[in-house]
């Protein structure tokens, strides 16, 4: 199978975020950038199985500059074949997942993997424009697959349960926690990545979709009020009276 | 020009989400100057009710309940056009997280998702504010393309009645044939969704194990709240995954949380970190989970709990 894994960066989870002094750009100074956690312990992985059990080849996609190569280095030495990095800035989703689109129309994808969302703006969103684009079958939040022939019967995450469903390759699949287990590069893997072969692709014209106007910090929380373990009725009160919650 | 909601009823009804989303749909209209239209597919038990939150008129186009994102998407794309809509919202569920993208695409349009603003008209389009970097930023954007697309944040855009409830008129439009084939959907029947629970009641490891639960339940029985667990309580199946909010499980927006035996790893706070308020109990006065709260407990929880459960039964007894 023709298997193709698109991979963003994200800042560390633990990044300290902060901004431009007029609050108009994220600040990069100091931060520390990682694979999108989804996409490399979930969708990579899972892709990296999928070829282990039918055969066939794990191509890595990144949209991003050439300052970003660590985190297809670091996707190759976990296991995928060969890499596309396409040119370009990540102006917004909508732009991504056009490039990506217009990348893989051609290249007879069997799935096209993707984490279930990116971890500093959680707006699982390109998984569903690229299937949009390449008028595909989108199955979003997967927690377990598997293939038989062209046919993937796929688990996912709905609100308070699951659905399980089947369907026919090609398709786009979001991953989410439990599709998967991460795996941690080895040395040999690190040294093979070093010659695997990262295709520069030019980016094409897109819309960008919605434009930032700004950031915000979320309002400072208020010091800890703590109540004595032996007073919960001071709590109840504290949730009813001063909280208004309960 | 019309603000187009996706009300959505996959299992058949009309719950919450999708009342909150025609409540936003409508506020929406009234800073545009237009009107709100929802939309159904499907059996859509509690439609009508709609109008209450807002919806001027509710339509319903007969297809399967059975998802399939992009059969929804096409139905949804022909209705946008055929009532001239110029912002489309969803929940920011499984269904409308999948959706809003195929949509936003489909128009390449803009899109912003679990928005946290109702949108206001400036540079000649709408501005909409939403969460970023895991609940520690919020990020404002300008929607300036014809059509628009928005989830919204749950649990934030309560849904008030403004209106009356409306007959339902039924719309036909092309539902082709998808190629996903539902097998199966098991939901907890009866219990509200976590992602939609007002209340929530999480415990961590300091349970000890899933045994120990029964004072769990109990505390969320009284309080009509759902119960939620942290990420290392679901890895080793003490409770069900579907519980396990955080950043690799569900992330929730309730008024008020509580964290019993959870020490606030900072993947978890990623999922919780906006609730509205925060409580929690925990035995040792250095758990990073007091900086995140608005009210704590020091204490063994299996003390804490049970005595926290009698003094909110003899409220509700009194209230």
């Amino acid at each position: 199978m023709k298997l193709l894994v698109c991979v963003s960066q994200t800042p560390d989870t633990t990044a300290k975020i902060k901004f431009t002094a007029d609050n108009s750009q994220f600040d990069k100074n100091g931060v520390q950038f990682i694979m999108n956690p989804y996409d490399e312990w979930y969708a990579l992985v899972r892709a990296l199985e999928l070829k282990e059990q039918v055969g066939g080849t794990v191509t890595l996609l990144h949209v991003g500059p050439k300052e970003n190569e660590a985190v297809i280095r670091k996707g190759l030495a976990i296991g995928a074949d060969n890499a596309i990095r396409i040119d370009a800035e990540a102006k917004s989703s909508l732009f991504v997942a056009k490039q990506i689109a217009e990348y893989a129309k051609t290249e007879g994808f069997d799935l096209l993997f993707f984490g279930k969302e990116t971890i500093d703006y959680n707006g699982s969103e390109v998984p569903a424009m690229v299937s949009e684009y390449l008028d595909l079958p989108f199955v979003s939040y997967g927690i377990e697959m598997s293939v038989e022939g062209t046919t993937a019967t796929v688990q996912r995450d709905i609100e308070g349960g699951k659905e399980v469903l089947t369907v026919d390759t090609p398709f786009v699949l979001s991953c989410a926690k439990g599709m998967a287990e991460q795996r941690i590069p080895n040395m040999r893997g690190i040294m093979m990545a070093k010659r695997k072969p990262i295709k520069v692709v030019p980016a094409v014209e897109a819309a960008v979709g919605a434009e930032l106007v700004g950031y915000a910090y979320p309002p400072e929380k208020g010091d800890v009020k703590l109540i004595d373990a032996d007073n919960m009725d001071e709590l109840v009160q504290l949730l009813h009276n001063e909280a208004k919650v309960i | 020009m019309a603000v187009l909601v996706f009300a959505e009823s996959l299992t058949g009804s009309i719950k919450k989400i999708a009342q909150e989303a025609v409540a936003y749909g409508y506020q929406a209209a009234q800073a545009m100057g237009t009107e709100c239209i929802a939309l159904t597919i499907g059996q859509a038990d509690g439609a009508g009710d709609l109008g209450l939150y807002g919806a001027a008129k509710v339509y319903n186009v007969d297809a399967s309940n059975d998802f399939d994102a992009q059969v929804y998407a096409s139905i949804l794309g022909q209705a946008a056009n055929k009532f001239g809509a110029d912002l489309i919202v969803f929940a920011h569920s499984s269904s409308g997280k999948s959706l809003a993208g195929r949509l936003a695409a489909r128009f390449d349009a803009a899109l912003v998702t679990a928005a946290t603003s109702i949108p206001t008209v400036a540079d000649g389009g709408l501005h909409i504010s939403k969460g970023v970097f895991s609940g520690k930023a919020f990020a404002t954007y300008a929607l300036k393309t014809d059509k628009k697309v928005v989830t919204i944040a749950g649990n934030t855009f309560r849904p008030t009645e403004v209106g009356a409830a409306v007959a339902i008129e039924s719309v036909s439009l092309d539902a082709a044939t998808g190629r996903i084939k539902v097998k199966e959907v098991n939901t907890v029947t009866g219990a509200v969704p976590l992602p939609e629970a007002e209340l929530v009641v999480s415990a961590g490891r300091g349970m000890k194990g899933p045994e120990n639960w029964g004072i769990i339940e109990e505390l969320a029985g009284t309080l009509g709240a759902a119960t939620a667990c942290s990420r290392p309580v679901a890895d080793v199946h003490w409770r069900p995954h579907h519980e396990h909010v955080g950043q690799t499980g569900v992330a929730i927006r309730p008024t008020l949380y509580f964290a019993i035996g959870i020490s606030g790893a900072i993947q978890h706070l990623a999922g919780v970190n906006q609730s509205k308020v925060i409580v929690v109990i925990n035995k040792d006065p250095e758990a990073p989970f007091f900086k995140a709260a608005d009210y704590g407990v020091v204490g063994d929880l299996f003390d804490v709990v049970p005595k926290l459960n009698a003094a909110l039964a003899k409220f509700k007894a009194n209230n």
